[in-house]
């Protein structure tokens, strides 16, 4: 490969000050103008950890200060790679670009936008890289190939995998910068771990990056930030309350639209996404600033519904969970439907399970047979080890429970007075068959 | 969310078994591409098309008793065989699933007689349609050179890419 014609040095180095990294450097031309893209600046307005600010409400941080951090970790893995045996000094620009753009697309409190409207954030990521942006004018003065390489990285399906695992793998800059910055911005002790040490130790091979037998322990105190972290941040139980409001705000929105609904407050922002015909205008349009004020205005909507659920996500007045498991099963479930329609509370909205797959996190899994690939340890013979072989503490918490269902309801209705004897056989269901508490 | 869940469920009644994660991988993966109402969400991985979030719900349906998974050793590696419990079936039974079972059930059936290799090949294949013929083919063969496909395997591809969609 060539040097790309449009590879230019700032004429003295950029910093951006940073309470993960302590300082972001750009010393590209090509880096700081994408920097300053309005596609990148949009990312400004939209939150890493979406509705998590409402249990933890330090995480208010967004998809530009991870951006950066996850360019400036693939700065420095690139620094560690530099004469190494497999790295290509010329594709350093192509991954760094790749860093920095990798979440490009994603909208707001995209996860359950996702879900209601059906639409993609990897494929928006590639049409703002590709389309008429200011994103894609920038990039193509590296050459004409060169936005579609930086997608292809981001995709996974560039021929280069050792670039993609340096982006996306089980231990990448990706998750190192997001797993320490989520647990800095929700001010949690757990998500820390030794990233200079992990750094130290990674070494290019020809399709990925493996570790330094040497550095093990430095990767298992990783595994394990990833684990508590899991469980006790993007996990959380109240998060996930708030989540399944959003959603269900979104799907209301979307049933009065199929249904005329006279909107007092119509959702101009959405048509587009209703009408399943979106421009890359549209979308770029809809930050979480314009969806906060929509759900601020649909409090003052007829339609009780939407006028209640938007109540409840702006003024935190959250549902309840019970744990939802084997030993509650479909006919208490159809049960419970029932009785909440009968008192007049619509099931589609306010009875709602949420299961561990609804969510975007996994754990660390060894491979096997499937698409994962493994943490490798380069031992010292030049053999490579997965991980999960060579560590006990990672093995240990390789096979432990990582599934779980929570049944989110809204308690306060079961304390109206009123229709007692359905309430107290919800109530029944709720906490006598399951034995737990109410939370 | 529960109607998910039942969607594989779904699945695993109209085929009685499936054997190999990668052919179930597989399988959801054509079978989202050909509109039937999955929603996991793919990415592309090591062996074409993976989701995340489909392993994640196997494994809680595992989990809740609804399916087994069975772990089985043949001629020196381990495949895993998915079938619907009792539990499940009686689950599926009551449960309200808005399932186009008609449409659905020959074509999962269809996916499920072909081996994992040429399942791989053709969501591959699948993934890559915004493409050219020519340039689909092209991108197959460089993303999965471990796999070596040859010519009449394209061809077969195709052909049988045209077939589900006429179904």
């Amino acid at each position: 490969m060539t040097m790309p014609v449009g590879n230019k040095k700032l004429p003295e180095e950029k910093v951006f000050k940073d309470p993960v990294h302590r300082y972001i450097h750009i010393s590209d031309e090509l880096i700081w103008d994408l920097v300053g893209t309005k596609e990148f600046q949009r990312l400004r307005r939209v939150r890493q950890l979406g509705t998590t600010f409402l249990t933890f409400h330090g995480a208010e941080h967004t998809r530009f200060n991870h951006s950066l951090g996850v360019y400036e970790i693939m700065r420095r893995i690139i620094e560690v790679f530099e004469g190494r045996p497999h790295w290509n000094g010329d594709e350093r620009l192509l991954c760094l670009s790749a860093a920095l753009l990798h979440d490009i697309g994603h909208g707001p409190f995209s996860h359950s936008f996702e879900k209601v409207f059906n639409t993609d954030h990897e494929e928006w990521t590639r049409h703002i890289i590709l389309g008429d942006t200011e994103v894609n004018t920038v990039l193509r003065r590296m050459g004409g190939d060169f936005p579609q390489q930086v997608a292809d990285v981001i995709e996974k399906t560039h021929p280069n995998k050792l670039i993609v695992s340096m982006i996306s793998s089980q231990i990448d800059a990706d998750r190192m910068d997001y797993l320490q910055r989520d647990a800095f911005y929700t001010g949690v002790s757990y998500g820390h771990f030794d990233m200079e040490r992990i750094l130290r130790v990674m070494r290019p091979t020809e399709d990925q990056v493996v570790i330094k037998a040497t550095g093990m322990h430095a990767v298992e105190d990783y595994i394990m930030s990833r684990y508590q972290m899991y469980w006790q941040v993007y996990f959380h139980p109240v998060t996930r309350s708030a989540e399944v409001i959003l959603t269900k705000i979104l799907q209301r929105v979307k049933d009065l639209k199929n249904e005329d609904y006279p909107f007092k407050y119509p959702p101009d922002h959405f048509e587009s996404f209703f009408r399943g015909a979106i421009t890359l205008e549209d979308y770029l349009d809809l930050d979480e600033s314009v969806v906060m004020y929509y759900f601020l205005m649909w409090q003052k909507e007829e339609d009780a519904i939407l006028q209640d659920l938007c109540r409840r996500f702006m003024n935190r007045r959250l549902f309840k969970y019970v744990e939802f498991d084997q030993h509650f099963m479909m006919n208490e479930w159809l049960r419970l439907q029932q009785l909440f329609a009968d008192l007049g509370v619509d099931p589609a909205y306010y009875l709602v399970v949420d299961s561990s797959s609804d969510l975007p996190y996994d754990f660390y899994r060894p491979g096997e047979e499937e698409d994962r690939v493994p943490i490798h340890l380069l031992m010292p013979d030049r053999r490579l080890r997965e991980l999960s072989r060579e560590s006990d503490v990672v093995e240990a918490i390789s096979g432990k429970k990582r599934t779980d269902h929570k049944l989110y309801y809204p308690s306060e209705v079961l304390e109206e007075p009123g229709q007692e004897d359905t309430k107290q056989q919800i109530k029944d269901i709720l906490h006598l068959k399951l034995g737990k508490i109410e939370r | 969310m529960l109607p998910d869940h039942a969607k594989i469920m779904a699945l695993l009644e109209d085929t009685k078994e499936v054997i190999g994660r990668k052919k179930l991988q597989k399988i959801v993966y054509i079978g989202k591409k050909l509109n039937l109402p999955f929603q996991e969400k793919y990415t592309f991985r090591m062996y074409g098309p993976y989701s995340e979030e489909l392993t994640l719900r196997l494994e809680e349906l595992c989990g809740l008793g609804l399916i087994t998974e069975c772990k089985e050793t043949k001629s020196g590696y381990y495949q895993y065989r998915y079938e619907l419990s009792e539990d499940g079936t009686s689950f599926l039974e009551k449960f309200p699933l808005d399932w186009p079972a008609e449409r659905a059930k020959p074509v999962l059936q269809s996916l499920n007689s072909q081996s994992a290799r040429f399942l791989e090949l053709v969501s591959t294949m699948l993934y890559f349609d915004h493409l050219s013929k020519e340039a689909v083919e092209a991108r197959v063969a460089e993303l999965k050179k471990s796999q070596n496909y040859r010519p009449e395997e394209f061809e077969e591809g195709w052909e049988y890419i045209e077939s589900l969609q006429n179904q």
